[in-house]
């Protein structure tokens, strides 16, 4: 165990295979690309598998026929290869079947689409957002112990910054934990009778009685995403909002620029709060809520026309009037740099809502 | 002798009383249970059981997994006592990768409709053709989507009437049919491509033969292995069952024609 | 009426119930010794095949049903049936 100074995709992928996971497919697109190379090159010398595969379509594919043989297994993208993958997303959690999915994501407009999936049906994913390398090298290996325990995708919503900056990291296996993959298939179960499914038409097959009933089993999915729901600890950093007469939220990335400009705002003075969601499916409503009580107005940055803005308002239920500090900021490649991610930028912003 | 409907009825309710032998009983060994709800006449069932007999007949069974696609056979998955990976349409040869990747100890085949594969899928048996990926392919060709009501795909033969085509597919209006087991014939990676039918029983013996040695490819390790398989669809081409085995030989098998397309164990022969 | 003989090499038993009423045997049967039912609709509404003698015990009803409809038998010892025109 030793500190080495990593990129943010290297260390990502480096703390997957650390935490078990031994098949990985994908197709490059930035800046989720580079997490890609890094498990090509690290998972056969783990006797993992990593496949180069020929579109998102065939990525998510072979991520779900390994996953359904109990292999702890990832694939990722950005967020038009996510598009891609939403129908085999939803379906692979009507399977139920652990996943890791990463979208390394080009600004943050993929909040609706990872918090309320883009997929068909109802389903949720458990949702992680990491502000910092450091972080995502703690979540992504949380992400293959939550996704086993609830045999659910888990969806690890990264950015341009993590994979492409660099900060010194220790990477090492989590603590082992408990999982039951008695469901999982290696074949052997054929012939017995008691032949095992993996479907998002059924958990079992139904032999005495022809074809599928999708009431009883979307019932039971649907208890078993209440269960996940409710069991899952929601994970949210605050600060300063005890007394905070503006409390500001944000998500990621640019939470740590929020964080930096309360804390200078707060140097000076002024009480504001800060609030960083970090698991945004379950989204964290009651500390919010708690970390909002007092505040007299709340602001949420994020770098889209608002999305998260929607929870954090459903979280507050009208205690405080909410406003929009954040917006599209990109540079021109599109990627994610995002220009008003300044801490004097912010601290304008926060001032003006403080100002009111 | 019983008189029943007619003269000379033979009673068949019960074994024959004279010494037998038992040469065929209902369902082999890997269907647990016959009734399913495909239509009278449907060719799928028969070759699904073609398919898990080699599975037995080859002592796989402990260690199959078979990837299904969504069509009529979807349902059939239920009858069949080996493990099923149940995938989206067109999605099964990736899924079938993913599987043969992790466990690559797994014997895994993929069953799915022309729609599925063809329409849907088209890309990714290619590219599982390409990988020369170590898993069995099996195409039931009836040159519709039987389960949405008997439309066009991507393997209709040109004249063939469907629910969208009902004057017949044409070149100029449809484009023309996919001839995918000659495509993969020609894709390095291939390892053993054919196409057989079940529309009658020289056709089943012969195409079970074809799986059969599709599925010693895979077990040989000699890359992929394909097996096309036109099945009977009455319902999806307005037609009297008794009617579909004519009407595979004479439309279906006419253009989409019967044979091993590529066999590299054979290639020196 | 008369009577001849018809040596029979072979039977089947029928899951009547199991039948679709698609007569794929019917057709398949090389000795052309099943017929199915005209009057007679099993617990699903079909007609069902009945047999005749002169089996050989060939399966190929077997191998073309879609249904799982027959189980073969073949006599260890060809045996005659008396049939009566």
């Amino acid at each position: 165990m030793s500190t080495r100074l990593l990129e943010g995709s290297e260390a990502i992928a480096e703390a997957m295979i650390a935490a078990g996971c031994r098949f990985f497919a994908g197709y490059p697109m930035t800046p989720f690309t580079e997490v890609l190379e890094h498990m090509a090159r690290l998972l056969p010398g783990v006797g993992g598998a990593c496949m180069n595969a020929e579109s998102e379509l065939e990525a998510i594919g072979m991520a779900w026929g390994a996953a359904a043989t109990g292999t702890p297994a990832a694939t990722g993208s950005t967020g038009q290869g996510l598009s891609l993958m939403q129908e085999s997303l939803a379906e692979i959690t009507l399977a139920r079947l652990p996943l890791v999915v990463l979208n390394m994501a080009r600004a943050q407009g993929d909040y609706f689409q990872a918090t309320r999936g883009g997929g068909h049906g109802d389903y949720r994913h458990i949702v992680l957002a990491p502000a910092d390398i450091t972080e995502a090298v703690t979540l992504v290996q949380k992400a293959f112990e939550l996704a086993f325990r609830w045999r659910n995708p888990v969806l690890v919503f990264g950015d341009y910054y993590l994979a492409h900056t660099a900060t010194s990291v220790e990477i090492a296996a989590p603590a082992p934990d408990e999982r039951d993959t008695s469901w999982a298939l290696d074949g052997r179960s054929g012939g017995t009778g008691r032949a095992k499914l993996l479907s998002p038409l059924g958990a079992f097959k139904r032999k005495n009685q022809a074809g599928y009933n999708l009431a009883t089993h979307y019932a039971s999915c649907a208890e078993a995403t209440a269960e996940m729901t409710a069991g899952v600890m929601p994970l949210v950093e605050t600060e300063s909002t005890d007394d905070a007469e503006v409390v500001v939220v944000a998500f990621g990335t640019p939470g740590r620029y929020v964080r930096a400009a309360v804390r200078a705002l707060r140097a000076q003075g002024l009480p504001i709060g800060y609030a960083r969601p970090i698991t945004l499916y379950p989204f964290p409503s009651e500390a919010v809520a708690r970390a909002c009580a007092g505040a007299r107005a709340v602001a949420v940055y994020e770098n889209n026309q608002g999305q998260m803005i929607d929870d954090v308002r459903l979280a507050v239920l009208g205690a405080a009037p909410v406003s929009f500090i954040g917006g599209l900021s990109l540079d021109s490649s599109g990627f994610g740099i995002a220009p008003d991610l300044d801490v004097q930028v912010l601290r304008a912003r926060i001032e003006e809502v403080f100002a009111r | 002798m019983t008189e029943h409907e007619g003269h000379n009825i033979v009673p068949t309710d019960r074994p024959p009383s004279q010494p037998a032998t038992l040469v065929r009983d209902f369902t082999p060994d890997l269907i647990d249970v016959g009734t399913h709800h495909l239509c009278p006449g449907c060719g799928e069932p028969v070759a699904m059981r073609a398919a898990v007999e080699a599975v037995s007949e080859l002592g796989l069974v402990q260690r199959t997994i078979g990837v299904f696609g969504i069509g009529c056979y979807t349902a059939f998955s239920n009858n069949l006592d080996v493990e099923v990976l149940q995938a989206l349409h067109g999605r099964a040869p990736s899924l079938a990768t993913g599987v043969k990747r992790a466990k690559p100890d797994a014997f895994v085949f993929t069953v799915q409709g022309d729609g599925d594969m063809v329409n849907e899928g088209l890309q990714e048996v290619i590219h599982t053709a390409a990988r020369g990926e170590n898993v069995t392919c099996i195409m039931l060709n009836n040159g519709v989507f039987g389960e949405t009501g008997g439309h066009m795909t991507a393997t209709t033969v040109i004249g063939q009437r469907t629910k969208n085509t009902l004057d017949g597919r044409t070149a100029e209006d449809h484009g023309h049919p996919i001839l995918l087991a000659n495509m993969l014939a020609g894709i390095d990676g291939s390892a053993y491509v054919a196409r057989g039918a079940v529309n009658n029983a020289h056709n089943v013996a012969l195409t079970k033969q074809m799986i059969t040695a599709a599925f010693e490819r895979q077990v040989a390790g000699l890359g992929f292995s394909f097996v096309e398989i036109l099945t009977m669809c009455p319902t999806g081409w307005f037609i009297e069952t008794a009617e579909a085995p004519e009407y595979l030989a004479d439309n279906l098998a006419a253009v989409h024609q019967i044979g091993v397309l590529k066999d590299i164990a054979r290639a020196d022969a | 009426m008369t009577e001849r003989t018809v040596p029979t090499r072979g039977t089947v038993v029928i899951d009547v119930d199991a039948c679709k009423g698609c007569d794929l045997c019917i057709d398949a049967c090389p000795p052309g010794v099943l017929t199915m039912t005209s009057h007679e609709l099993n617990a699903r509404g079909y007609a069902y095949p009945v047999l005749s003698p002169g089996c050989t015990g060939c399966r190929i009803c077997a191998q073309i049903c879609p249904d799982f409809v027959f189980q073969v038998y073949k006599y260890d010892e060809p045996i005659d049936l008396v049939v009566s025109e």
